[in-house]
C-alpha cells in the first residue's frame, strides 16, 4: 500500500532514488569497511596475511586468536587496558556527580546563581593555552599521577549546559509538590530529578566515558611513567611507531601471529568497548545533543 | 514546618520581588549552594588560574625559580613571531583552517539534506547510527585504522599493486597531508555534526513547503528558497563557533601523525607549543604563541558574532 504524500514530499523519481540509494550505501560502506577490515586482519594467521599481501578483505580463511593470545601473554596491553577502564568508570563516576551538582544547582534561580553560570559559560569563549595548563598541574603535584587524567577535566561546559537545561525542562509544579510534602533540595535531586533524567544521564556519561577511554593528549602530557599509560598511549607506541609488541614466549607449532594481526587486535581491543555500548545509548544522541545546544 | 512556605518562591527571573534579604536567601539556598561549589571551584581553578599563568609570557620562566623568582623580560619573547619556524606553523595551520571550512563545513550540511530526504524512517535511523558512530573512536584509533587501509602495508597499496600501478602511501605523502587531515575529520564527525542540521530542517515549518509546492516550486526550487534559508541561522551559528577554533586545526591528530610526514607539512601553532615549550623548555617564547592563539580565536567569535548581529541574526548570544 502507498502511503498519501504530502504534495511538498511527492515520491523522488525513480532515477533520484537510484543515485541516492547509492549515495547512502556508498556512506555506509566508508564508514563500516575499515571494522570489517581490522577486524579480519587481527583473526588471520601469519602464512594467510603473508600470502595475501596482507590483504584480508572480508574474513579469513582460518581465523586465529593467535594476536590476541600475543597481547594479552605480554602484559602491557592487559595493564593498559586495565588502567584505561579503571580511569573511565572512577573518572565518569566523579564528573558526573560534579556535574550534576552544578547543573541542578544553577537549574533554578539561586544568589548568585547568575554569576556562577556566567563564568561558567565564558570558558566556552577561551582557554588558557597548553602551557599554563600544563604549569598548573605539575603545579599542583599531579604530574605523573592519574589525577592528572581526572580532576582537569573534572567538568565540561558543554555537558553541564546539556543538564542544565534538560534539569529546567522538568515541570516546576511537581518540585514544588515534592517540597509541599516536606522534601529538601538534596532529596528532590536525588528522588525526582534525577530519575526523570535517567536518558539524558546515559548520553552525558557516554560523552565522558568516551572521553576518558581515548584520552590521548593528556596522558601523553602528564604521565611520563610509560608503566601507568592507558591503551592510546600503547596503541601509539605499538601500532603507529611499530614497536614490537612484547609477547610471551610461542609455543611450537601454535600458529604466529603477525605484526600486522597484532597490531590491529590491539586497535579492536580499544574499539570493542566503544562497539558495545554505542547500540544502547545510540537513540539518545539527538534528545542529549539538542537539550545542550538550546541557548542556556 | 517552615519548608511548606517557601513553596511559592522562585518567581520567573525577569519578575523581580523584593525578595528576603540576602542572609535569608543564603539560608534559603544552603544546600544548592553546596552543590554548585565544587563545580565553580573548578572552573576558577582549571580555567581562570591558569589565565594568569600566561604572565610567563613576560618572563623567561625557569621551572625551579617559578612565577615568582622567574626575571621578567618584558615581551622580550615575542620576538618568537619573527622566527621562520612560528612562520611555518603559522602557514600550515592557516592551509588546515582554509581547506577545513572550505569542506569539512559544509560536509554535515550535504549530509543532513541526503539523511532528511531518506522517506523510510528504519533506513534513514539505521544509517543515522551508521554516521554518528566515527564521531566515538578516538583519533589514535582512527589513525591506526587509517594506517591499515591507506598505509604503507595497507590494503590501498596492496590493491594497486595488484592491478600494477604504483603503490602510493597516503600516510607519508607531505603533499597530500592536508587533505588527509581534512578526510579523516570529514569520516570522524561529519556524521555528528548532521545531528543539529537534521534538528533545524524538522523544525522548518512544512506549511512553507506546502506554499511553495501549491505556488508551482519543484523540488529544487523548494530545497533553494526553503529548506536552505531554514538552516540558516544554525549554519551561522557553527560558522562562528567555528571561527573561534579556527586556529586549533585538530591537535591530537596532526601530533599523532607528525612523524610521518615530518615537521615541513605538519607543524601547526599548537603543536609548535608542544614541542618547543613543553618538550624543548622554552616555555616563555610557547605561551606566547598559545597566548595569541587564544587572543585571535576570542576576537574572532566576538567579532563574527557582532556581524552576525549586524545582519539581523541571533549569533551565539543575543543582545
Amino acid at each position: 500500500m502507498k502511503t498519501a504524500r504530502p504534495p511538498w514530499m511527492e515520491a523522488p523519481s525513480r532515477a533520484g532514488l537510484a543515485i541516492k540509494s547509492v549515495v547512502i550505501a556508498v556512506v555506509c560502506l566508508l564508514v563500516l569497511y575499515p571494522f570489517v577490515n581490522i577486524i579480519a586482519t587481527s583473526l588471520a594467521g601469519e602464512s594467510e596475511i603473508t600470502r595475501r599481501g596482507g590483504i584480508i578483505a572480508f574474513f579469513p580463511s582460518e581465523p586465529t586468536l593467535a594476536a590476541y593470545r600475543t597481547i594479552f601473554a605480554g602484559g602491557v596491553v592487559s595493564h593498559a587496558l586495565l588502567v584505561s577502564a579503571a580511569i573511565t568508570i572512577i573518572g565518569t563516576a566523579l564528573n558526573l556527580v560534579v556535574t550534576i551538582a552544578l547543573a541542578y544547582g544553577l537549574s533554578r534561580p539561586i544568589v548568585g546563581g547568575r554569576f556562577v553560570l556566567t563564568t561558567v559559560l565564558l570558558t566556552m569563549l577561551f582557554g588558557a593555552g597548553i602551557i599554563p595548563n600544563f604549569l598548573l598541574v605539575k603545579a599542583l603535584g599531579m604530574y605523573d599521577s592519574y589525577t592528572s587524567l581526572i580532576v582537569p577535566g573534572l567538568v565540561s561546559a558543554f555537558n553541564f549546559l546539556v543538564l542544565r537545561n534538560f534539569f529546567q525542562n522538568i515541570p516546576a509544579e511537581l518540585l514544588d509538590s515534592a517540597r509541599i510534602d516536606g522534601a529538601g533540595d538534596l532529596a528532590i535531586l536525588l528522588r525526582i530529578v534525577l530519575p526523570l533524567s535517567k536518558a539524558v544521564l546515559a548520553v552525558v556519561a557516554l560523552f565522558y566515558a568516551v572521553g576518558h577511554w581515548n584520552a590521548f593528549f593528556n596522558a601523553l602530557l602528564y604521565l611520563s611513567d610509560t608503566g601507568k599509560w592507558p591503551l592510546p598511549l600503547v596503541l601509539r607506541l605499538y601500532v603507529l611507531q611499530g614497536q614490537p609488541v612484547g609477547g610471551g614466549t610461542e609455543s611450537p607449532g601454535e600458529a604466529v601471529a603477525s605484526i600486522q594481526a597484532v597490531q590491529m587486535a590491539v586497535v579492536v581491543v580499544a574499539l570493542v568497548p566503544i562497539l558495545c555500548v554505542y547500540p544502547f545509548l545510540q537513540r539518545y544522541f539527538t534528545k542529549g545533543v539538542l537539550t545542550g545546544a538550546i541557548k542556556g | 514546618m517552615h519548608r511548606v512556605s517557601r513553596t511559592s518562591r522562585r518567581p520567573p527571573a525577569t519578575v523581580r520581588q523584593p525578595g528576603p534579604g540576602l542572609r535569608a536567601r543564603l539560608r534559603r539556598d544552603r544546600v544548592m549552594l553546596l552543590l554548585v561549589l565544587p563545580g565553580f571551584l573548578f572552573f576558577v581553578v582549571f580555567h581562570y588560574v591558569p589565565l594568569l599563568g600566561n604572565v610567563i609570557v613576560f618572563q623567561d620562566y625557569q621551572p625551579y625559580l617559578g612565577f615568582k623568582d622567574s626575571p621578567w623580560v618584558g615581551f622580550g619573547n615575542f620576538s618568537v613571531f619573527t622566527e621562520p619556524d612560528f612562520y611555518r606553523a603559522l602557514l600550515n595551520t592557516l592551509k588546515f583552517a582554509v581547506l577545513q571550512l572550505a569542506l569539512f563545513f559544509p560536509a554535515p550540511i550535504g549530509l543532513a539534506l541526503l539523511l532528511n530526504s531518506i522517506v523510510s524512517p528504519r533506513i534513514k535511523r539505521f544509517v543515522q547510527s551508521v554516521v554518528y558512530l566515527p564521531h566515538f573512536i578516538g583519533w589514535v584509533i582512527l589513525i591506526s585504522i587509517s594506517q591499515q587501509l591507506i598505509g604503507g602495508t595497507g590494503l590501498l597499496p596492496q590493491l594497486l599493486g595488484d592491478l600494477g600501478l604504483p603503490r602510493v602511501d597516503l600516510m607519508t605523502n607531505p603533499g597530500f597531508f592536508p587533505w588527509l587531515v581534512t578526510l579523516q575529520l570529514i569520516w570522524k564527525d561529519a556524521g555528528w555534526g548532521t545531528i543539529i542540521y537534521l534538528a533545524a530542517l524538522l523544525n522548518i515549518d512544512t506549511e512553507h513547503y506546502e506554499a511553495a509546492a501549491i505556488d508551482g516550486a519543484d523540488r529544487w526550487r523548494r530545497l533553494w528558497h526553503v529548506t536552505l534559508p531554514g538552516i540558516v541561522p544554525v549554519t551561522l551559528l557553527l560558522l562562528i563557533l567555528n571561527l573561534g577554533s579556527i586556529l586549533s586545526v585538530g591537535f591530537e591528530q596532526i601530533l599523532l601523525q607528525r612523524d610521518a610526514v615530518g615537521a615541513d607539512a605538519a607543524e601547526v601553532l599548537d603543536t609548535y607549543v608542544y614541542f618547543h615549550g613543553v618538550l624543548d623548555g622554552q616555555w616563555g617564547p610557547a605561551a606566547a604563541v598559545g597566548l595569541v592563539k587564544g587572543v585571535i580565536g576570542l576576537v574572532l567569535i566576538l567579532g563574527a558574532n557582532k556581524l552576525a548581529h549586524r545582519f539581523g541574526h541571533e549569533g551565539i548570544y543575543s543582545r
